[in-house]
């Protein structure tokens, strides 16, 4: 039924959607592997002699290897602590019906919604009295603002997909609530907690405007050094995309893992 | 509840379900909620911690009042919503081309490559984003003029200019947000009853009939969701806009979350910046209240 130029511009199509979503991550990480005389040269090279010698350098970088370290410490402990806190509030709004639940649910969405900025400036006088300024904890915490939400949403969703007749014959067996929480609802809910909190840690990852605020020399994250490497006169390039390489990879793993719940991820659950 | 047959006997008051939320409503209220009150009572407070001598008096309104005559927090405000008015129209065209193609049946592991790869744009550290322009975009050596110069227009000088600077973000976000839009648009196509779709293909060859008339209303719901989830996120946009520009040259794109960092952080005036965080705040939350009225309210 379908032209053979049909499916050829079709293709054609398709193609051009994954050069466009491509494009920027490849020339960054081919840009990663050259010499700076060949980011520098006008007009750009597309064929080169590729170095690792930007790579050698970053990982030879203390400041780099740190914020590397950094990164993974806030992003991982504020996950779990996300999912931790998260989980069992998912399961009172999957069970249950309450008063006030409807104010939760926006409450909630409010914080996927508020700007980083509003809350930056008061959290940085607190943590300057507190003097929690340039400490793991600081960010740890804060970044619950956004994961807390995320973990909530997507694992009510998968809480409310569990069949209601498996509790109730563990009832019948004298179950309690929380034995029924831990036994049923954690293990049958964990491919959604394993996406929320792979999306946890994503954010967590990717986020700059906090850990610019609230750090200084000991905890910067891998985003603020990266940009930190913006100022001067001649900017390293080479070493500059090397570190973003090495941001983005991980994530962009992650990300490829989830990508079925990306939508859901980042809207919150208002779309399927 | 919904079980009626079996009784509760364990653990199971009225206040079972407070004691499986409190953790994490008790943690939120702590880092969020506490902050939002600190941030409104700064913002009646002149607050400059680089001048700590003056201390930091109550001044009532003042500080709102300055806010809303300050000529450059209303034009941060009004290039914040002209570069909504100018990136979402962007995003939507090709979003919806994008989810077509994507919709449209066979070829499928072409098709499956490239919904996997638009994953990566949504990915990519918003910082990383604007490192990334900043290469791109240089004058001398960045890979858009090399384009621009097969079709003739040359030495574009993108991040020096007010006009090019404006226009590499939005080129940044264009790339960024695109495939957000065409997840949903997708996801809103392949709401559309397979029998409606292919009843309406034998009445017409006009793919744009089909889309009016047969896709359309099934797509306005992702419309609003992008809408909302849109102008919620360009009031957020801050990462990739100050990595690029740092809202230059000049107030090029002075985008208002990069406007109010700068008075917090660069100018330290304290008590200002909260009550333009406040107003944002205030702002956002009547957005969130859209958001919840028109989406969530089938669900719930």
């Amino acid at each position: 039924m379908r032209s053979k130029s049909g499916i050829l511009l079709h293709a054609i199509g398709l193609v051009l959607i994954i050069a466009f979503s491509l494009f920027p991550f490849y020339w960054m990480v081919s840009s990663s592997f050259k010499t700076q005389a060949q980011i520098l040269a006008s007009p750009p090279q597309w064929f080169f002699t590729p170095t690792l010698q930007n790579y050698a350098d970053i990982f030879a970088d203390a400041k780099v290897v740190n914020a590397i370290i950094n990164s993974l410490i806030v992003a991982t402990s504020t996950t779990l602590l996300a999912v931790a806190l998260g989980t069992p509030a998912a399961f009172a709004l999957a069970r249950y019906e309450f008063k006030g639940k409807s104010d939760l649910w926006f409450w909630f969405i409010s914080n996927r919604m508020t700007s980083p900025i509003v809350l930056a400036l008061p959290v940085y006088l607190i943590a300057m009295y507190a003097n929690l300024l340039d400490t793991h904890i600081v960010l740890i915490l804060i970044y619950l603002t956004f994961n807390v939400p995320i973990v909530v949403w997507i694992v009510t969703d998968q809480f409310k997909s569990i069949p209601p007749d498996l509790e109730q014959a563990a009832r019948l067996d004298g179950a309690d609530q929380f034995t029924i929480f831990r036994k049923i609802y954690l293990p049958l809910g964990a491919p959604g907690i394993a996406v929320s909190a792979i999306f946890s840690f994503i954010f967590s990852w990717n986020e700059l405007l906090y850990a610019l605020v609230l750090t200084r020399r000991n905890v910067q994250t891998a985003p603020v050094v990266a940009t930190s490497f913006m100022s001067g006169y001649e900017l390293p390039w080479g070493k500059i995309m090397a570190t973003g390489t090495v941001i983005v990879l991980p994530v962009t793993i992650f990300a490829l893992i989830v990508s079925r719940h990306m939508v859901r991820g980042l809207t919150m659950g208002a779309t399927k | 509840m919904r079980e009626t047959t079996v009784k509760p006997n364990r653990g199971y008051g009225r206040w079972t379900p407070f004691w499986f939320l409190a953790p994490a409503v008790l943690t939120l209220f702590v880092i969020g909620i506490y902050p939002t009150i600190f941030a409104l009572v700064t913002s009646f407070r002149q607050y400059n911690i680089a001048r700590p001598r003056e201390g930091f008096p109550f001044v009532g309104f003042d500080n709102y009042i300055n806010v809303l005559s300050d000529s450059t927090f209303w034009a941060s405000l009004l290039l914040t919503a002209r570069f909504y008015i100018t990136v979402l129209p962007i995003q939507l065209v090709l979003g919806l081309i994008i989810a077509l193609l994507l919709h449209k049946p066979g070829l499928g592991l072409l098709k499956s490559l490239a919904r996997v790869v638009l994953v990566v744009p949504l990915a990519t550290t918003y910082a990383v984003v604007g490192l990334i322009g900043r290469l791109i975009f240089n004058r001398e050596f960045g890979v858009a003029n090399q384009f621009l110069d097969v079709v003739g227009i040359g030495g574009i000088d993108w991040l020096g200019s007010q006009g090019g600077a404006f226009a590499a973000i939005v080129i940044m976000d264009v790339w960024q947000w695109t495939p957000f839009c065409a997840l949903i648009l997708l996801a809103g196509l392949s709401m559309v009853p397979g029998e409606i779709e292919e009843a309406a293909r034998l009445e017409t060859r006009s793919k744009l009939a089909m889309l009016r008339y047969v896709q359309l209303p099934f797509l306005l719901p992702s419309l609003t969701a992008i809408l909302i989830m849109r102008s919620a996120d360009v009031l957020k946009l801050f990462d990739m806009v100050f990595v690029m520009t740092r809202g230059g040259p000049g107030s090029a794109t002075d985008l208002v979350s990069i406007y109010i960092q700068r008075v917090g952080f660069r100018i330290f005036d304290l008590g200002t910046a909260s009550a333009q965080a406040i107003l944002l705040l205030i702002l956002t939350i009547l957005i969130s209240r859209l958001y919840i009225r028109v989406l969530y309210r089938e669900v719930n």
